[in-house]
């Protein structure tokens, strides 16, 4: 192992991992809007309304993510009205491409994700809810979706960590993204066991972040959950549940 | 059914060979998974601490970087032997053996949290009574533990191999012909695109499918004998 190559390497890797910061973020943003209206179409008892929604997670979680990325970016430009569209200059740049099969992917994952949490909000409180006379969409508000979030979290920090990983295949359609920078760098100066080592350093360092960052979220969303730490810490019994801030 | 121009059995070929990668991945990430399973429940504080080590690394890394990584690091490694032993030509390492070989280490990393957890589901009186009778640790392991860990195991062991069947398009990028490669074989023949990348796609569900229902014929098989709802 060269160590000033990796040492030499580390600026143009971080940038590269900027990119993949980048597309990791925006793809969590649009993935999770897509995923809401998915779980609420899964979730609903028209079957023009969950038969298309079954369909497209279905086919998003069954097929490889490469294969999706080629079908946005090679696939389209197959039909002439595509690249015709206006929208030929959205569809024409990897990066656009990626973040489309990378949004469209996760929101798959994080749909089913969503849809675990919602079924998860006990009944009770639902019916509790719909006995006071809250409307559908204030009982998931103020009720449901506040719940789901935490009941969610943990899966979806796993699908976070897996999208940070699956990433990596922006590097397929060119992109010089963390991976792309370092396969680019190596198929110059054929050091590609250095380069790589350096990049999955760089992904376990990602990862692991993340990782603490969900596990602190967990925390700090359970706290009236928790138990106190010993007995002698416990406050006087009836005085009501223990303040998320009090817990810390 | 789309046309596809005379390279159906082209996408056949590759696909077996998909399976085939998937399979014998599946087969050694299970022996790994059960072995570094026992190395992070044992009580030596060196084998737990290089199963950690193990399990963070591969499963913090991409599945991309790792089977590139694996694929270079193994033609260094095999081209500094050669030299080595007095040989002067290049040598390739095969993408087959590369590939696999970085499937089976993701396999066992996620498999392991998966049989650790079936481990430690086992009620211990069993082992215990085992033990009584005078079994060995291996045969209490073998006639005790592993039925059981077996059936706990399988659900979450299935559903690893689903990740895996779909990251095995990803040995198309050190060369392997699978697939994805035979795919885009036929892309750069008939320079359409979507219809052979949408072809494969429903390979890949129509493998998913498959193997979910042979998922649940194993499950099946492995509680047969417990109550159905799996209560104990």
């Amino acid at each position: 192992m060269n160590l000033q190559v990796m040492i030499d390497s580390f600026p143009a890797l971080l940038g590269g991992a900027g990119l993949t910061l980048q597309l990791v973020g925006l793809a969590l943003v649009a993935g999770f809007v897509i995923a809401l209206a998915v779980a609420l179409a899964r979730l609903a008892r028209s079957p023009f309304a969950w038969m298309p929604a079954y369909g497209f997670v279905f086919f998003f979680r069954g097929t490889p993510l490469l294969v999706q990325i080629f079908l946005v970016y090679y696939g389209l430009s197959q039909f002439a009205a595509v690249r015709a569209s206006p929208f030929w200059v959205i569809l024409r740049e990897p990066f656009w491409c990626a973040l489309i099969a990378f949004s469209l992917n996760t929101a798959a994952y994080t749909a089913e994700i969503v849809r675990g949490a919602i079924q998860a909000v006990p009944r009770g409180q639902v019916e509790a809810a719909k006995a006071i006379g809250m409307s559908r969409l204030t009982r998931m508000r103020r009720i449901v979706l506040p719940q789901a979030l935490r009941i969610g979290l943990p899966a979806y920090g796993n699908e976070v960590i897996l999208l940070i990983k699956a990433s990596s295949l922006a590097s397929t359609v060119t992109l010089l993204d963390l991976t792309g920078v370092a396969r680019t760098i190596s198929s110059v100066n054929y050091m590609p066991v250095e380069l790589l080592s350096m990049a999955a350093l760089i992904y376990l360092t990602m990862t692991f972040i993340v990782t603490r960052a969900f596990k602190l979220a967990e925390h700090l969303l359970s706290g009236d959950r928790r138990q106190p730490p010993s007995l002698a810490a416990r406050p006087i019994p009836g005085s009501g549940a223990v303040s998320p801030g009090e817990a810390k | 059914m789309p046309d596809l121009q005379g390279f159906g059995p082209m996408l056949a070929v590759g696909t077996l060979m998909t399976v085939q990668v998937a399979l014998l991945s599946t087969l050694f990430g299970i022996l790994i998974g059960i072995a570094v399973a026992m190395m992070k429940l044992s009580s030596s504080r060196a084998a737990r601490i290089a199963g950690d080590v193990y399990t963070t690394i591969v499963r913090g890394v991409p599945a991309l970087v790792l089977i590139l990584l694996i694929y270079f690091g193994g033609v260094r490694a095999v081209n500094g032997l050669a030299r080595w032993l007095g040989h002067s030509e290049h040598v390739d390492i095969n993408a087959f053996v590369a590939g696999v070989f970085a499937l089976s280490l993701a396999f066992g990393a996620y498999a392991t949290e998966v049989f650790r957890g079936a481990f430690q589901a086992i009620p211990k009186g069993q082992i215990e009574a085992a033990r009584a009778l005078g079994m060995g640790r291996w045969l209490t392991f073998r006639r005790v533990s592993l039925p059981q860990v077996w059936r706990i195991a399988l659900p979450g062991l299935g559903n690893i191999f689903l990740v895996i069947l779909k990251e095995t398009a990803l040995v198309s990028v050190i060369g392997l012909e699978e697939l994805m490669r035979k795919t885009e074989y036929a892309v750069g023949f008939t320079r359409q695109p979507f219809t052979f990348f949408l072809a494969a796609a429903f390979i890949y569900l129509a493998l998913t499918i498959v193997s979910m229902l042979a998922i649940q014929v194993l499950e099946r098989r492995a509680s047969r004998g417990l109550e159905p709802t799996g209560a104990a």
